[in-house]
């Protein structure tokens, strides 16, 4: 396949006007196919399961013109320092990893937060070491809970698509300007087809204007020189702590201002249904789906029990979801990890957090049958 | 490109002196070198190092030497130079660790994308520590894929900043912080590892020498922009930590070259040569 011709959008056009087309892809396929779409310049990768295909996909699409560098680089801190580099130098990147990759990788992700660089990665997770695990897992997002970073948590492979696109959009502006994740659960969306809309090929997102950004970047074409650490570092003295400490606070107020944008771009940071049952799921990731079986299970018994899915766990919406979840007495967060960091979130964001079931929670590589919720559900109520 | 760092008519009368003066009298334009030194306004200047550290004596040197400072971006890493660094009119990449040759390799690869008709110079600037220890695998890797990046050792033969701690570049025998009983294993050969790698240009060279040295820099650049990775190793002695007197400096530097034990060395690739005979030929018309 040869590189068509594209055109540039607006990201409104891409994600909500062009007509779409239905395709029936594994979530690997739909990353490649946002990224067809996003005019990135260059994308560097390494190999880890379950992330390999959508990088080695990336990488035909290289081959074929859609970006114009690419290569596979030696460790995961080395490919999150190039394209650390790469945008730096005022281009539009993309990487994913997976598990121990992004661990190994993860020195340098408050680096992209506070360079305020608008990288999008997206993240296929898996279970860590030890014991040994290549199975679906969401316990690397635990651990990414604090680094600066925008994190988005797909639940389908239509989510994923959208959700990489939008993230282009959400970081970019120049009051964000802050790194985004785009997190799946891996297998479950990496390695399934689903239905999915497609908006055209022949269009993609306008060339990244990096003078537009906060802070000018290293290409020696905009005054004032910088140097990355600006006055931060080892000064010992107050000016220094101010600016340190100032800066950290930007970091996070542009994380705020991001919500109008999240709004806009991927519609919000959580869905709600049945918003005013007595009996709330609270649920990110591949999670959701299975909530909602466990829902229409539910619904056969006669008990009446609402969904809120979480789409943004940074910025957490903990005063929307306290809003969502007001009316509710029994409040379940099932999770694909054994330490249960988004019961967590929840729990720090509600009042009366004895509401709060955390659980079911799963790990290993064990699914979640919709029963074990039910089961939960049926277990505090009887 | 002078122009880019001309001050604005408005702003005239609040910009630094010292701004001024690099604009008036600064090594823009790329004509001046080591041998001006004393008659321009170097790009670093009151820098927080040691006195005698032969680190920052190696670093003005190179900064002098840069043939394109408007157009050069600095990619350094943590050590004793990323404290000069803020003091040094050059943009300047300080990203963590170890990670210098990555970085540049990214950011080398965006800038030939965007500015593909502009030479634009991605020097790295590291201690040994980051280059021959954490650093190995990105850097040896960056110059496995031939990455047109320019690679700078300062080699103080120590992890100076965090207090003087034996590294890979530390002589064989040499006591200090968490070597008590002496290094056990010799100094690692990063100039012949870097000519295996596939560098166009390597030398080996010291601040005892600014010509010899001036040269190398200036060699492993062009080399860089035309045909593939270059390293350049620069002896920078640490009386702080190797406890000698801060006027020694240049004494212990030719002391070692007598010896043997720090050997100043060049290997330039057939292409290499060729690259620079052609321009010796330009150059002498």
């Amino acid at each position: 396949m040869m590189l068509q011709q594209q055109r540039e959008v607006d990201a409104e056009y891409l994600l909500f006007q062009a007509k779409r087309e239905k395709a029936f892809l594994t979530g690997s396929e739909a990353v490649a196919e946002a990224i067809k779409r996003a005019n990135v310049d260059m994308s560097v990768g390494y190999p880890i399961t379950p992330q390999s295909e959508a990088m080695q996909l990336i990488g035909e699409l290289y081959q074929m013109g859609y970006l114009q560098d690419y290569y596979r680089a030696e460790n995961e801190f080395a490919v999150m320092a190039s394209i650390h580099g790469a945008s730096l130098g005022g281009g539009r990147v993309f990487t994913s990893t997976s598990g121990p990759g992004t661990l190994r990788a993860m020195e340098m992700f408050p680096v992209w937060a506070g360079a305020r660089q608008p990288i999008v990665c997206a993240f296929m997770c898996r279970g860590l070491s030890l014991p040994p695990s290549i199975q679906p897992e969401n316990i690397e997002m635990g651990m990414l809970l604090n680094t600066g970073m925008i994190m988005l948590h797909a639940e389908t492979v239509q989510d994923y698509f959208d959700m990489i696109l939008g993230a282009y959009a959400i970081a970019e502006q120049p009051e964000v300007h802050l790194p985004i994740g785009v997190f799946a659960d891996g297998f479950f969306l990496t390695h399934t087809r689903e239905s999915v809309t497609l908006p055209p090929s022949d269009i993609k997102l306008k060339t990244y204007n990096p003078s537009a950004a906060p802070v000018p970047c290293f290409n020696s074409e905009t005054p004032p020189l910088r140097i990355t650490r600006d006055p931060l570092l080892n000064k010992s003295n107050a000016i220094s702590y101010g600016a340190n400490a100032s800066w950290h606070q930007e970091i996070l107020s542009a994380s705020i201002r991001s919500k109008k944008h999240i709004n806009r771009y991927i519609g919000g940071s959580l869905e709600t249904e049945n918003p005013d049952a007595g009996i709330m799921i609270v649920a990110s990731g591949t999670a959701v789906s299975q909530s909602r079986e466990a829902l229409r299970i539910l619904h056969k018994m006669g008990i009446r029990a609402g969904l809120v899915k979480i789409k943004t766990i940074r910025p957490f919406p903990g005063e929307e979801l306290a809003a969502a979840t007001a009316r509710a007495s029994l409040i379940l967060v099932p999770e694909f990890n054994a330490e249960g960091w988004l019961s967590r979130e929840v729990m720090a964001s509600l009042d009366r957090n004895s509401r709060v079931v955390s659980g079911p929670r799963v790990f290993g590589g064990m699914t979640m049958p919709p029963n074990l919720i039910v089961n939960e559900i049926l277990s505090r109520i009887s | 490109m002078r122009n880019l760092f001309q001050v604005s008519a408005a702003f005239e009368d609040i910009m630094p002196a010292e701004y001024k003066s690099l604009i008036e009298n600064g090594p823009f334009g790329g004509d001046k070198g080591v041998t001006d030194l004393g008659t321009f306004k170097e790009l670093l200047e009151e820098h927080p190092l040691c006195a005698g550290c032969g680190l920052a004596l190696s670093l003005r040197l190179i900064l002098a030497s840069l043939p394109n400072p408007e157009h050069t971006i600095i990619v350094g890493s943590t050590g004793c130079s990323a404290l000069a660094f803020p003091q040094a009119a050059v943009h300047n990449i300080h990203s963590l660790f170890g990670n210098q040759n990555a970085v540049a390799s990214g950011l080398k690869r965006a800038l030939s994308l965007r500015f593909p008709d502009v030479v634009k110079d991605v020097v790295v600037i590291a201690g040994d520590g980051a280059t021959a220890d954490i650093g190995l695998d990105m850097v040896m890797h960056s110059w496995f894929r031939q990455e047109r990046i320019t690679t700078i050792m300062l080699d103080n033969e120590a992890y100076a900043n965090t207090g003087g701690q034996e590294s890979g570049m530390s002589q064989e025998g040499a006591v200090l912080n968490m070597a008590p009983k002496g290094k056990n294993f010799s100094k690692i050969s990063v100039p012949e590892l870097a000519w295996a790698s596939g560098c166009a240009y390597v030398a080996a060279v010291t601040p005892a020498n600014p010509r010899k040295l001036q040269s190398a820099v200036r060699r492993g650049i062009l080399a860089a922009r035309e045909t593939g990775s270059s390293y350049i190793q620069v002896y920078s002695p640490c009386p702080t930590n190797y406890k000698f007197k801060p006027n020694q400096t240049i004494e212990k530097v030719k002391s070692r070259e007598k010896d043997g034990t720090y050997q100043v060395r060049e290997y330039i690739s057939d292409e290499a040569q060729l690259l620079f005979d052609r321009l010796e030929e330009v150059k002498n018309g």
